[in-house]
């Protein structure tokens, strides 16, 4: 077994072998410009196009929908941003209160230079209010950013439903997919999506490189200007590495994406319930009808989150926490938050996020390792009496 | 991931005098489950009145833990009287440090040990209620609990503050209380501190107000008094700021360069972004001066 054991792939995920070997010539010799004259640097082109194609395939759409983009705040940002850019007279933006900071931020940054912002609230197993988004659905709306999946729960929104409730106000659909790409298929030409962000170091290719899908036919400001890169949507030198990088880890997700579905959830679950049998006064939190096959969120009663990654953390086991000492803020995750989790609980919560790298024995020994870890910090807990 | 010192390391994973003692001497209880982090404090004395046995238990995080363990390492034989002479920074220095945003660890032990004190001798008396009036009711902290941070730990701004006790690190509403209590106690050494307001999230009217007065006040006028003039403020209608100039100022060619580059640029950063600045010149005393080589 390896020295790390790593789960915290919702944070960032290893980048596969097979990923390192398709870009290590692209970050040496093969340095040149793909805007060059030359064929030094016009070779490099095609490996972009190819890269383009292979993100097109995972995600099911055109190659020329998809933008380069050097992470999924980025696209999140040119996707929003760039969307109002072109409906000025429509002031209204529509996300929900659990979305990732990259919208969140951008939204509120938005809501100080006057626009409106409508944030859906969630249930407790953070499930969207539907009805909140229907009845929201104003003439005065430019565009709906819901994510696909949320990156500390994994409760998977029904974006193919919302998709079509929005686009049937012939509204803007932005979705953040960051969690989603690779874990879950999907077929955009088929769904009624406009834009979609994806990010490559979810999906283990390196950081410093991300994706927008956009429809055609979807107006979109540029974000980025400069140079006719990207078909001049997006300027600057394109990050060519990164972008092979990504291209290769689209096509190995591809080829794993059943795995992920069947072996990797059979992992997850093993160990949700093993640590739920061991660990009594824990509990799950999220939607657990609908959510990522790689990830669970469970709350520990009456101890504090990052006190348990600490203990953790001195076995190898890497996982992240939703407390508020984590993050260096004082309130615990917005997320739990907004689904009305107890303060009990929230402080206490861990993420466990696997990936395809995860084995059975990995899962045991955290499993094993979990228990003595919340024991321990029960008996320090003035909250516990024995 | 923080970064600990060894010794706040080993009192996390080696914590000493874990527990609670049944017939306590003092008990001292702080924090909630609600705020992330909770200390129950019990000692025992010995006959000569020193603190014979003492034992905590915590939730909170490493750091929260630490603090509690070097607590009653530090305050073990000690009297009451020494006991109550330590400090927040004592347990602090006991362990090597604690990063910045943690301080308000350290100051969770130093209260449970006022706490058990305080019930001690009150013969028994529930001893956690309280005292003074409640500023950030996000995590309850009250004036008199950030007066002794600010003085014991001599803090000049909000966010050390916040670091120190918690107060003002949820909606933000009592930055302003806050930075007041800071000013009474710090007087020029905290105004000394380039005040920059939180960037405002939607400003009502009144406190759009009040912020562009603060910002002429302590941006602009120094300024332009470096220069003999001065302004005041007329009205605030919706994002047009209303001004007129005074003294050297009230007539000068540069008013206008004045106006954009240093007081409309100033509200533009400080108060909104959508400001504009208009001058009201009917307002213009008639004690107007002329400068040298200017026609009248």
């Amino acid at each position: 077994m390896n020295d790390v054991i790593y789960m915290d792939n919702n944070a960032t995920t290893m980048v596969a072998e097979e990923v390192i070997a398709e870009m290590t010539p692209y970050l040496g010799r093969l340095y040149g410009n793909p805007s060059s004259m030359h064929s030094f640097g016009g070779q490099v082109g095609g490996k972009i196009a190819q890269a383009r194609a292979r993100v097109a395939k995972l995600l099911g759409c055109l190659p020329e929908e998809i933008i380069f983009t050097s992470c999924g705040t980025e696209s999140d940002n040119a996707a929003i941003r760039g969307t109002l850019e072109t409906i000025p007279q429509r002031r209204t933006v529509l996300t929900t209160r659990v979305e990732h900071p990259a919208v969140l931020s951008t939204c509120r940054q938005l809501e100080r230079h006057g626009y409106a912002i409508v944030e859906i609230a969630v249930d407790k197993q953070g499930r969207l209010d539907m009805d909140q988004l229907a009845d929201s659905l104003t003439d005065d709306v430019a565009i709906v950013s819901v994510m696909w999946a949320n990156n500390e729960t994994g409760t998977v929104f029904p974006v193919e439903q919302i998709g079509a409730m929005v686009r049937a106000r012939g509204i803007v659909f932005h979705t953040d997919a960051v969690q989603a790409v690779g874990k879950l298929p999907m077929k955009l030409s088929d769904l009624p999506i406009d834009m979609l962000s994806l990010s490559g170091h979810k999906l283990h290719a390196p950081k410093g490189v991300g994706g927008l899908y956009v429809r055609k036919g979807t107006r979109l400001s540029p974000f980025m200007l400069g140079g006719h890169q990207e078909s001049g949507r997006r300027a600057g030198t394109e990050n060519v590495p990164g972008i092979i990088a990504m291209g290769k880890a689209c096509d190995l997700a591809g080829a794993n994406i059943e795995d992920e579905n069947t072996r990797v959830r059979q992992l997850r679950d093993r160990l949700e319930a093993g640590i739920l049998q061991t660990c009594p006064g824990s509990m799950v939190n999220g939607d657990t009808e609908n959510r990522l096959p790689n990830t669970t969120n469970i709350s520990f009663e009456y101890i504090e989150g990052e006190a348990i990654l600490l203990m953790l953390n001195r076995f190898g086991i890497c996982a992240s926490s939703g407390s508020a000492c984590t993050s260096g803020s004082l309130e615990p995750s917005h997320v739990l938050r907004a689904m009305g989790v107890p303060f009990t609980a929230a402080h206490g919560s861990i993420r466990f996020s696997l990936s395809r790298y995860n084995t059975e024995e990995e899962v045991d020994f955290v499993i094993e390792k979990m228990s003595p870890v919340v024991n321990r910090l029960r008996e320090l807990s003035p909250f516990v009496t024995a | 991931m923080w970064d600990y010192t060894d010794k706040v390391m080993d009192h996390f994973l080696n914590p000493r005098n874990v527990g609670f003692i049944e017939d306590a001497d003092g008990v001292g209880e702080v924090g909630s489950l609600a705020c992330g982090d909770a200390l129950t404090l019990t000692f025992k004395l010995d006959k000569q009145g020193r603190i014979a046995d003492v034992k905590f238990k915590t939730f909170g995080c490493a750091s929260a833990v630490a603090s509690s363990s070097a607590l009653t390492e530090i305050i073990k034989g000690k009297t009451l009287e020494e006991a109550e002479a330590i400090t927040n920074q004592d347990i602090a220095r006991e362990l090597g440090g604690l990063p910045e945003q943690k301080m308000h660890c350290s100051v969770m032990g130093q209260e449970a040990l006022a706490a058990a004190i305080a019930h001690y001798r009150g013969k028994g008396r529930p001893a956690h209620e309280k005292h003074g009036t409640v500023v950030c009711t996000c995590f309850g902290v009250t004036d008199e609990e950030i007066i002794k941070v600010v003085r014991e730990n001599d803090l000049t701004t909000v966010e050390q503050v916040t670091n120190y006790c918690k107060a003002g690190g949820g909606c933000g509403g009592c930055h302003g209380e806050i930075r007041r209590i800071i000013e009474a106690i710090q007087g020029d050494k905290a105004k000394g501190q380039a005040v920059v307001p939180a960037a405002p999230k939607k400003l009502t009217n009144i406190q759009k107000i009040q912020l562009v007065q603060q910002t002429i006040n302590e941006q602009i006028r120094p300024k332009l008094r470096a220069d003999g003039g001065d302004m005041e403020l007329i009205d605030v209608d919706g994002n047009r700021v209303i001004v007129a100039f005074r003294g050297m100022c009230a007539q000068c060619k540069m008013a206008e360069w004045t106006m954009k580059d240093v007081v409309e640029a100033k509200l533009r950063e400080f108060v909104s972004e959508d400001l504009y600045v208009e001058e009201d010149r009917s307002s213009q005393p008639v004690t107007g001066h002329v400068h040298r080589g200017e026609k009248a």
